[in-house]
């Protein structure tokens, strides 16, 4: 039996005399550093060009300086007027001065579109009295107020002063289908103009109809191809994976060709007698023709998701369930089904996350009650050229898919995801 | 199809052809648009259905004028005879022929990039000694899960402000990070069934970590690298919303092409140039597959 | 194949795309594609080219100067002459998107008469010149055997009852409200004043109404022919050239009406930064010419935007039996009920009412 005596605990050393401790520290530190240098390269070009372009974008969605850069004598009376009491003479002034120089430089059509978005109608106002501009006299107050009478209005003042604010709640707002006037805070919008709000929820119900359809015929499909014989899987897998593979404008060409009034589908039915030549079914340019488009594009990515889990339930707890005397439905309620759950949440997060973001789908087939948030999206990013109220509206959108992506992090977790 | 159990009752049985029936009916489904668009692309007629000569099998019915269109459009001088001129133009001046340049050159280009990075990436993050793992992960996924319309947008307003939009390498960047999610889950996946001891065997034997690396390591997960390259190569190469924001009209890809097709000029042509690429999409699947056999082949012999 | 070999050809296979993306042109000419674009290619490119001795590449667009606005911005300006709507025009003047143009280089007219007096009025403006007056009418096909009355009026196209059937509009309320109002009753001069109020806007979103299940939304200048040709639709706004060509070069029988037909100008541009703007200004001043005018108005059913080359529009280029000069939205039998788009208004009112159409569209 060995001494029991305890000597002092000296540190345990590494060949060349460092403690261990510190050695192990050091190895330890020095393959962090390889791990994260390999790493490095990606995360860098990532942020450059996916996070910092994303961010910047979002910024454009609070900060708008569009009208206090090409008008700044005017922002500075804006920002000490109240907006209750009427303009004063000094303000006017700083109008007029403005007016001049954007003229001049042709910065004043920038001015003129950021006060039109606020106010309807006063661009004209703008651009007609800076050509005036040169020729008015003081006092400035009633020379403008003669150019044009619209002058004497407050809310035009008003809309001005919300423009002259930088930083603004103003396009948020708008996303939410409200305003934010100087007076009264937040309103809500014109009910004519409501459109946002109803476009979001529309988003929502669509998604979840493509995602319970995808479910409701992706199941089958990823129980009969995870139980056939490998062989025979492998084969019908091609179904699944050729139009996986597809061109997504490809499928939704053929879509338009299959749905439309002339098309496969109907002059089927005209053949087969279902429905009369004049009689078309609408399949196509409406909310039906996005939803069968969206679920045929997405349905890969259900029955994918499900089979990798169905995979890996073992067969032998079925025939269990029935020796033990189920029937072969208690048997796959009871025992199949609750095994595949995590397979489904996998599944119908990735499809409902994927179909809120849609937009070439909608954009061909949809028509007009098929249109989702992103064509609204684009439709500001490049027709209206409101790129701060795309952004707002993207910001929203963004939001809702984060919360989503975090969910399904949670759940299920990113590191799992299996594409087949 | 497998016998089945002594014990099936007349109900499971009925089920059982029932079942298989409406499963064909999904794949018929999945499959159906792909099916109907080749066909089509041979209609002799401008439209986009099935006429009756069609139909009935009428060879006059069936043209290859829209593959023709292809080589044809945007051509100065379409009408003359076949010769070395005719070749030039339509490779200098034909839409679908520049359109598809386009495709395989910012394709190739965005594939080698994100596949080289995403390798790379993968292959840090599968260390256990990375900190914040998860973290960093997510963020290099999340291309994946960001709506593509605010991404697009973003990178449009973003590479505008840095002269980048409108360029050949704005919109390979575009795609490369759209592609580099792929790379890594199929990277990642082929390496969590890695066996580390490979590695501690081969450094046993007195190789370096590079040679490791070289000689042990990428022949393994070779398969995933290239899966991964592959799917990037076809996001890159199905990508359309990220071009319509970011590409003049002479970076126009094929999807592109197709969107303007479908949009403003509305030929047949869209559904010649659909069925090449379904043809191109049955043999990437094919190469695929074969990838996929050789790995499981390679991983029965390795396998611990 | 050894490594190297492979490192090769793929080198050689790169370079090649590369060296042959860059597409060589003196001038990039956009436009709106199909027969529009060709009637300029074969009045204006060709003779253009055949006397500077320069080539010239045509792009298609969809309108709207959202792609002028990120080159400009983005510094990065490929685009040399651009054709766009009047409102466009002057939205992207405003902006600062455009170069301004000078009128003293356009040519006079053959008998002497300045380029600023031969234009018609409204033509000319600070950064845009005129090439063509367009029109926006309805069109039937009149090979679809029905027992109709022939439509005469803008009253006819909503009227589901003796003419039922799925209409095609242009998915905008530029247009399209206006035909409501003036189907409604509105006389054409008082349009715009009553589009101006809000009783105005309320009243043609309910003529709307009346017929909005029926409405096939198009967005693209080649749609409504499509769509009449489909049969799924009976009646479609449409641009009248696109009609008439579908009509005479294509053999499609479609029929216009011209009733309350609203016309605008189109204008070719030149954005900020240019490339190549001492080219562009010329081929500016060369296709607006009297002849190249002329010339154009042969292809399709334009109005040329000069008073003096509406004396020398000939015939059909492919058909000598039509004469072109009946067929423009100026010939007086178009013109007895026309309106003129007032681009201040649209420039004051379009975010706004684009607000409230996308609304009233998805409600």
């Amino acid at each position: 039996m060995a001494d029991s005596q305890t000597a002092p605990l000296e540190p345990i050393t590494a060949a060349d005399g460092t403690p261990l401790k510190k050695k192990l520290a050091q190895a330890l530190f020095r393959s962090r550093v390889r791990a994260v240098s390999l790493v490095v390269p990606l995360f860098a070009f990532v942020m450059a060009s996916f996070v910092i372009p994303i961010i910047a974008l979002m910024w454009q969605g609070v900060y708008n300086d569009r009208f206090s850069s090409h008008m700044p004598n005017l922002t500075e009376q804006l920002t000490m007027w109240d907006g209750l009491t009427e303009p004063n003479e000094k303000m006017y002034e700083a109008l007029v001065a403005d007016l001049k120089t954007a003229r001049a430089d042709r910065t004043i059509g920038r001015a003129a579109t950021r006060v039109n978005q606020e106010s309807p109608g006063t661009r004209s106002l703008f651009t007609s009295t800076a050509r005036k501009a040169k020729k008015l006299k003081p006092p400035f107050k009633e020379s403008v107020i003669k150019a044009n009478k619209k002058w004497d209005n407050i809310e035009v003042w008003q809309a001005m002063k919300i423009t002259s604010q930088d930083l603004t709640p103003g396009f948020y707002a708008t996303a939410l289908d409200g305003r934010y006037t100087v007076d009264q805070g937040f309103v809500r919008q014109d009910e004519k103009r409501q459109i946002y709000v109803k476009l979001f929820w529309r988003t929502m119900l669509i998604s979840a109809t493509v995602m319970g359809l995808c479910l409701l015929l992706g199941y089958p499909v990823a129980y009969l191809l995870a139980t056939l014989p490998l062989r025979t899987s492998n084969l019908l897998m091609i179904m699944v994976l050729l139009p996986f593979w597809t061109s997504l404008l490809v499928r939704t060409t053929a879509w338009i060709a299959i749905l439309q009034s002339q098309g496969v589908i109907n002059d089927l039915m005209v053949f087969v007698g279902i429905t009369a030549d004049d009689a078309r079914f609408s399949l196509i340019y409406n909310m039906t023709g996005t939803i069968i488009a969206m679920t045929h594009i997405l349905l890969p990515f259900m029955i994918l998701p499900l089979y990798s889990v169905m995979k890996t339930i073992p067969p032998s707890y079925m025939r269990a369930a029935r020796s033990l005397g189920a029937t072969p439905t208690m048997a796959f309620i009871k025992v199949y089904m609750p095994q595949t759950i995590p397979g489904i949440g996998a599944g119908g997060l990735l499809v409902f996350i994927l179909a809120i973001g849609y937009y070439i789908t909608p954009a061909l087939v949809g028509g007009q009650d098929g249109q989702l948030i992103s064509n609204m999206i684009a439709y500001h990013m490049q027709k209206s050229l409101n790129w701060s109220l795309a952004a707002a509206l993207g910001g929203i959108l963004l939001a809702g898919v984060l919360v989503l992506y975090w969910a399904y992090d949670k759940v299920i977790g990113i590191d799992n995801m299996k594409l087949g | 199809m497998a016998k089945l159990p002594p014990y099936t009752s007349t109900g499971e049985y009925i089920w059982h052809y029932v079942y298989r029936g409406i499963c064909g009916l999904i794949f018929l489904f999945l499959i159906l648009p792909i099916i109907v668009v080749l066909p089509l692309s041979f209609n002799v007629e401008p439209y986009f259905s099935f006429t009756k000569g069609m139909l009935n099998f009428n060879p006059e019915a069936y043209s290859l004028r829209w593959y023709e269109d292809i080589l044809r459009n945007g051509m100065s001088a379409p009408d003359e005879p076949f010769g070395w001129a005719w070749l030039a133009d339509t490779w200098n001046n034909g839409q679908w022929i520049r359109a598809i340049r386009n495709s395989f050159f910012i394709g190739i280009c965005a594939t080698l990039l994100s596949t080289a990075l995403g390798t790379l990436a993968a292959i840090g993050l599968s260390r256990s000694e990375m900190p914040y793992r998860r973290l960093v992960m997510s963020i290099l996924i999340s291309p994946m899960i960001v709506p593509l319309i605010i991404t697009a947008a973003g990178m449009f307003y973003f590479y505008s402000q840095v002269h980048l939009s409108q360029t050949y390498l704005g919109v390979i960047m575009a795609h490369a990070v759209l592609g580099t999610p792929f790379v890594i889950i199929t990277v990642t996946a082929t390496l969590v069934g890695f066996d580390k001891s490979l590695v501690r065997a081969s450094q046993s034997l007195g190789a370096g970590a590079l040679t490791t690396f070289r000689k042990v390591q990428m022949p393994l997960i070779i398969p995933g690298v290239i899966s991964g390259g592959l799917f990037a190569f076809i996001t890159s190469f199905d990508e359309v919303v990220a071009v319509l924001f970011l590409a003049s009209p002479e970076q126009r890809t094929i999807p592109r092409q197709m969107w303007s097709g479908i949009r403003e000029q509305i030929s047949p042509t869209i559904l010649a140039v659909a069925t090449l690429l379904v043809l191109l999409s049955i043999i990437l699947l094919t190469v695929l597959e074969l990838l996929r056999r050789r790995s499981e082949r390679l991983r029965g012999i390795t396998s611990s | 194949m050894s490594g190297l070999t492979k490192k090769i050809i793929a080198i050689a296979g790169a370079s090649a795309f590369v060296s042959s993306a860059a597409i060589a042109a003196d001038l990039t000419v956009v436009s709106w594609g199909g027969a529009y674009t060709k009637s300029q290619v074969e009045a204006y490119h060709k003779p253009w080219m055949a006397k500077t001795g320069k080539a010239i590449v045509s792009e298609d667009y969809g309108g709207g100067i959202a792609e002028i606005k990120a080159q400009v911005e983005s510094g990065n300006v490929t685009w040399d002459v651009v054709d766009v709507e009047l409102s466009d025009a002057i939205r992207a003047c405003d902006e600062g998107l455009l170069e301004p143009i000078d009128h003293s280089i356009l040519p006079p007219a053959p008998d002497g008469t300045p380029a600023t007096e031969d234009f018609l009025p409204g033509t000319l403006h600070d950064c845009a010149v005129a090439n063509i007056v367009w029109s926006s009418v309805y069109a039937y096909d009149s090979s679809k055997t029905r027992n109709w009355n022939k439509p005469t009026t803008m009253a006819d196209f909503f009227n589901t009852k003796a003419y039922p059937g799925k209409r095609g509009m242009r998915k905008s309320p530029k247009v399209t409200m206006e035909f409501a109002l003036i189907a409604d009753g509105v006389p054409v001069s008082e349009v715009y004043d009553v589009l101006g109020t809000e009783e105005g806007v309320a009243r043609a979103f309910a003529k709307l109404d009346t017929i909005k299940d029926d409405v096939v939304w198009w967005e693209a200048g080649a749609q409504p022919p499509q769509l009449l040709a489909d049969g799924e639709v009976v009646f479609s706004t449409a641009w009248n050239g696109r009609v008439f060509n579908a009509k005479n070069a294509e053999g499609q029988s479609f029929e216009m009406v011209w009733d309350g037909q609203i016309y605008d100008l189109d204008l070719w541009v030149i954005p900020k930064g240019s490339k190549n703007k001492e080219a562009a200004l010329d081929f500016v001043a060369f296709s607006t010419a009297t002849e190249q005018l002329a010339a154009q108005a042969s292809w399709i059913s334009y109005g040329p935007a000069r008073a003096s080359s509406e004396a020398r529009i000939g015939t059909f280029h492919s058909d000598d039996s039509i004469n072109m000069a009946d067929h423009m939205p100026t010939a007086a039998a178009n013109f007895k009920n026309a309106l003129q788009n007032d681009f201040e208004f649209w420039a004051d009112n379009a975010d706004q009412l684009n607000e409230r159409f996308n609304a009233w569209l998805s409600s």
